[in-house]
């Protein structure tokens, strides 16, 4: 297009801008696609419901947690807005450190335990109205609308992993809202799980981390390739309280 | 046998008001103590994250309980055909029907957010207890109303033997589903049995049938309306029947948990433990609510009213240690996570031998509130509908030679 100056492009050249144009859409939209493909292995966008495509889990590597370290505790009370009120007796706890030794053998051990997010829940399985409820990735959550206070989940729950809010709350973190007279528990930090762009690993597992213990993986039970589960394949782990059958969300190694 | 005249009791007396004003103003309290505990958060209770059922619970469930055997007198002498039974249907029915609400207050008022009953009522989860019971208690209220009407419309009175039918078929499996609640609980080890749902029954046949003679014979001598030794006498049987089966089951239960070696700590924790779930096993459940009252009743002492009063009040108090050391004892003993390992330490009181619980004041005055609600429904409902016969003489209620049958 130098010398022949015309007005309107020649028919040959039409063609040559249309199907590069097309390409460059093409091209664009696949990169595009593969960049959101990407984040979608990562995090659910937030317009799209839950798929149980995935299943939170969380394996615990006891050989590694030390028995005077709360960080895990801290940071989960951080994260979620629990602190502690005028009546420690009844205060709520979502993750909380366990030292435990053999009685015939004197082998100690340390361990954090929180809510299992079993498969087959029975908080959810007591629950009159529906307000304890497990996702189809998994977590189990009270849905705090139509929790009524009946605390039967806590009768029915065999790891004392829910609490019961027994006084008026303020300093509530926006993304974990708490309400008098309903019942409470670990989301794994559900609002960092389904957070859009990259997810990011519950506060606990974070928090671990960074006192570089490393006794706690996060990740898609359902993936082969995740870390999680490469751990669990090649490691052996344990639920606790197997004898139910709950199919646990949380493992523990060496108990 | 003579026909039956029931007639409203004359309510004017001194006495009268006297006892409306003092249950109504137990109620009262016990609303206040609702509204205390309400306003405050549970904290003010005993109950914490441990004991997460704490007295009223143990009221409510020990008045749902009776409530269904409260009925049980009406069902013998509709389901059972006993003519000596029918005259007292019309007060078991009425019983029945009000222990069940005060029962359901006193659980409605503990819940932590009560202004969502229309919630409860609405949203279910199928596979809960909690949800079948929403249904089956509304639905014993409703089929006990219609059971009372059959009694009391005489157009009616061809349905009643069906009405009968129903009401008994229901309340037994009202009582299943209350001992479920429990018995349903894998997690714990004081619960998760099969044997809990028919020894819950059981139960309430006592528990009713000890209310039911109080309050009959409470009714009759107030009113000064004649009350004979037939009926009393074959009801502190009966009574005696229950308890020993109370005592049988209970018997069974333990034994079973004896065996089970993983049981044993629980079952140590109860029978020898430390704590005061072991002399109320002991001394309130064993001695006072059973074995007593059965020496009472079996005894020369079981010919006097007297006696049976006391009897029957020791299987309401004995009955009230049972659920108290069931309920509350059942969480007292801490969840076996790790079976072969101690806690040393924990920041959420799993390092407790037990967990320790002191009931608060306010539980308790909601207990007795819902108590009383359940008495202010009888002295009401005897004053404005024809529920007590003029007389349960031995001449008006004995069946004359060939007519009837022995129960």
């Amino acid at each position: 297009m130098t010398e022949n100056d015309k007005s309107t492009p020649s028919p040959g050249r039409r063609k040559f801008l249309g199907t590069t144009a097309a390409a460059v859409a093409v091209a664009g939209f696949s990169v595009v696609s593969g960049v959101r493909l990407v984040s979608l292995a990562e995090a659910k966008p937030a317009d799209q419901p839950v798929s149980n495509k995935k299943r939170w889990g969380m394996l615990v590597d006891t050989s590694k947690c030390s028995s005077g370290c709360d960080a895990c505790v801290t940071a989960c009370n951080t994260e979620n807005g629990l602190y502690t009120t005028d009546h420690p007796k009844t205060d709520a706890q979502w993750i909380r450190k366990i030292d435990l030794r053999n009685k015939a053998t004197g082998w100690t051990v340390s361990l954090p335990m929180l809510c299992q997010h079993c498969a087959n829940p029975p908080c959810v399985d007591v629950c009159p109205t529906g307000a304890s409820f497990k996702r189809p990735d998994g977590i189990v959550l009270v849905d705090k609308h139509i929790c009524i206070g009946c605390r039967y989940c806590m009768m029915a729950c065999p790891y004392k992993a829910r609490s019961f809010i027994h006084e008026a709350l303020d300093q509530q973190v926006e993304y974990a809202p708490r309400g008098k007279g309903t019942v409470e528990s670990c989301t794994f930090c559900v609002q960092r799980v389904d957070e859009v762009g990259k997810r990011r690993d519950p506060a606990c597992v974070e928090a671990c981390n960074a006192e570089g213990h490393k006794a706690m993986y996060f990740g898609d039970l359902k993936d082969a390739n995740s870390e999680i589960s490469q751990q669990l394949k090649k490691y052996q782990s344990k639920e606790i309280r197997a004898d139910l059958n709950l199919d646990t969300g949380v493992r523990y190694r060496g108990i | 046998m003579k026909t039956t005249n029931y007639l409203e009791i004359e309510g004017r007396s001194a006495g009268y008001f006297g006892l409306l004003a003092l249950l109504g103003v137990l109620v009262l309290i016990g609303l206040g103590a609702a509204y205390y505990m309400e306003h405050n958060g549970h904290w003010v209770t005993g109950m914490d994250n441990e004991i997460v059922w704490g007295m009223p619970h143990v009221f409510a469930v020990f008045l749902i309980v009776a409530a269904s055997g409260a009925l049980n007198v009406a069902s013998i002498g509709t389901v059972f055909g006993k003519p000596m039974y029918k005259p007292l249907g019309r007060l078991s029915a009425l019983l029945a029907m009000a222990l069940l609400i005060g029962g359901l207050v006193i659980l409605v008022l503990d819940l932590g957010r009560p202004d969502r009953l229309i919630v409860a009522m609405t949203q279910y989860n199928f596979k809960s207890i909690f949800a079948w019971n929403i249904f089956l208690y509304t639905g014993f209220l409703a089929v006990t109303a219609i059971y009372i009407w059959m009694m009391m419309e005489r157009k009616m009175h061809r349905y009643y033997t069906r009405a009968g039918y129903v009401a008994f078929i229901w309340r037994l499996i009202l009582t299943t589903g209350t001992g479920s609640i429990f018995g349903f609980l894998v997690a714990r080890d004081a619960y998760d049995s099969a044997l809990l749902p028919p020894m819950f029954i059981i139960m309430s046949f006592a528990f009713g049938l000890a209310i039911f003679l109080l309050v009959s014979m409470a009714a009759y001598r107030w009113t000064r309306r004649p009350l004979g030794d037939a009926v009393l006498f074959r009801l502190k049987n009966l009574l005696g029947v229950f308890i020993a089966a109370v005592l049988y089951f209970v018997l069974v239960y333990h034994l079973t948990n004896l065996y089970i070696t993983g049981r044993h700590g629980i079952e140590k924790f109860i029978l020898a433990g430390p704590t005061v779930y072991t002399p109320l096993f002991w001394i309130g459940q064993i001695l006072m609510g059973g074995l007593l009252p059965l020496v009472i009743l079996y005894s020369g002492l079981g010919k006097s009213r007297a006696w049976i009063g006391i009897a029957s009040l020791l299987v309401i108090l004995g009955g009230f240690c049972q659920l108290y050391v069931i309920i509350i004892g059942g969480q007292a003993y801490p969840l076996q996570m790790f079976p072969g390992m101690e806690v040393i330490s924990s920041s959420f009181a799993d390092a407790q031998p037990y967990h320790p619980y002191t009931p608060s004041i306010y539980e308790f005055l909601l207990g007795i509130g819902g108590a009383a609600l359940s008495m202010l429904i009888v002295t009401i409902g005897i004053r404005v509908l024809r529920f007590l016969p003029t007389s349960l003489a031995d001449a008006d209620v004995v069946p004359q030679q060939g007519a009837g049958e022995a129960a």
